[in-house]
């Protein structure tokens, strides 16, 4: 029979977590370039100039392209008939961090308790896994280091109905504004609406992974996030918020249905340090 | 804009050169400090002992770098939000802390602190700590070893790049920096 070890889970995740930490995807690079293309404020070019400076240092010589490594987030898509042998998946994936985060010098940013003691857990575990079950018999695991910095910035909202695309779209963008300069700009928002007060932060995360080359297949929602990017980038807050044009480098949206009474709406705040690998495994003979 | 070559400690008669928007290198030695180092930092004071370093003319930077690779003194080291250290800021300030190094807004607060005590917010690129990490030629834990990457370190740095982000008047680029944009595309 075929299955798929814990042993294979774990190695995977080790190297997605060094892989992530020192490599700039083509997609986010392109946009980042476009940046440096489009942009007419003198120091805005020059920070633009020293990110993508940063990306080619970072590749060669494996030292992380920020010191934030983040938290370590999986999205996970097991296949309905897809078999696990050698352990259990979980902790297969758990120890997968712990070894990336140690063999390849990434920093322990994750505390135990987070309100009293903070103690570092010294293995940037626990790793915030999201599973689900998909046709199939393989295992996609998506891998993002998501910083702190950015993700302090980022908002909820609980509208009301009636407000519609107007307030979902005033939400965002008071939030692009009050972020300012703290979450290093130019950023991706990931954009959730719908579902209900969780889900919508769990859609605003997940758009975050989708790769910036593809449009979003909701051509109403692709339209929605071109426009939206382009409000944010008349905000003139700019590269690290210092002016400029490039604020948002793209926006990327998933939506829901929900409850009458309700439009959930979240706003994920990615840096344009937007690190993420993805990876398919599938069963072997035993 | 102008672009300064300065080395720590820093006097008065330095601080008062650069102006929000010019470039700073900065040289000599600096201190690591965040969150938890800072919360310590103002218990010892407010306990009237002794800090683990002498404030007067000093730098801190803002960073908890990654550990060091095989062959290199520090990991990457890039800037970490600076809003988070606004309420323990003012109090260094007024200890003789004469510039800080993060990223991102200061509260009205730290900008007034900054003007009253001569000193500099300068400000490092966030996300690129692997390119920052080049300047930093010695890195040595000097308190709080137990909290790791939250540890004050020592560095000594040469050319570490940076922006002047407040200066000693009080002018502040993150607000002169869009408002300078804006100006120019509205025109």
């Amino acid at each position: 029979m075929k299955t798929i070890n814990c042993r294979d889970i774990t190695k995977c995740v080790k190297d997605m977590c060094i892989e992530a930490n020192t490599t700039i995807t083509p997609d986010v690079t392109k946009k980042i370039e476009d940046a440096l293309n489009t942009e007419t404020h003198p120091l805005a070019k020059e920070i633009i100039k020293q990110i993508l400076e940063n990306i080619v240092y970072s590749k060669k010589t494996k030292i992380p392209l920020c010191q934030d490594t983040g938290v370590a987030i999986i999205f996970a898509e097991i296949g309905q008939n897809a078999v696990i042998s050698g352990g259990n998946i979980s902790e297969a994936i758990q120890n997968g961090v712990k070894q990336g985060y140690k063999d390849g010098y990434l920093r322990n940013s994750m505390v135990f308790d987070p309100a009293i003691k903070r103690e570092n857990t010294n293995t940037n575990t626990p790793a915030i896994i999201y599973w689900d079950v998909v046709p199939g018999d393989k295992l996609t695991m998506h891998f993002t280091p998501k910083g702190g910095g950015s993700e302090n910035m980022s908002r909820i909202a609980m509208l009301k109905p009636t407000q519609g695309e107007k307030g979902i779209e005033e939400f965002i963008i008071e939030t692009v504004k009050i972020a300012g300069g703290n979450p290093c700009p130019p950023i991706i928002l990931g954009i959730g609406i719908g579902g209900s007060f969780d889900r919508c932060a769990y859609l605003a995360k997940k758009s975050l992974l989708q790769n910036l080359d593809k449009k979003n297949e909701d051509q109403k929602l692709a339209a929605w996030e071109e426009h939206i990017k382009d409000k944010c980038n008349e905000l003139g807050i700019g590269p690290m918020g210092l002016g400029g044009l490039n604020t948002v480098l793209a926006v990327n949206m998933l939506w829901e249905p929900c409850h009458i009474a309700s439009l959930p709406v979240a706003v994920n705040i990615q840096c344009h340090c937007a690190r993420h690998q993805t990876a398919v495994l599938s069963g072997k003979e035993d | 804009m102008k672009t300064w070559n300065i080395t720590t400690p820093l006097t008065d008669s330095i601080t008062i050169l650069p102006t929000a928007g010019d470039t700073v290198y900065i040289s000599g030695i600096i201190y690591t400090a965040r969150d938890t180092a800072h919360k310590r930092l103002i218990e010892i004071m407010n306990q009237k002992k002794t800090l683990p370093f002498e404030l007067k003319g000093q730098v801190i930077f803002f960073v908890g770098p990654t550990p060091p690779p095989p062959g290199y003194e520090i990991g990457s080291a890039g800037p970490t939000t600076s809003g988070r250290m606004d309420i323990f800021s003012p109090k260094l300030l007024d200890g003789g802390l004469k510039a800080m190094i993060g990223k991102g807004p200061r509260s009205m607060q730290v900008v007034e602190s900054i003007v009253k005590n001569n000193a500099l917010y300068l400000i490092a690129v966030g996300g690129i700590g692997a390119l920052i990490s080049k300047s930093i030629k010695k890195s040595t834990v000097i308190a709080f070893p137990e909290l790791g990457t939250e540890a004050v370190r020592e560095l000594e740095v040469d050319k570490l790049p940076t922006i002047v982000g407040i200066d000693v008047k009080g002018n502040d680029l993150y607000k002169r920096g869009p408002e300078s944009y804006l100006s120019k595309i509205i025109k």
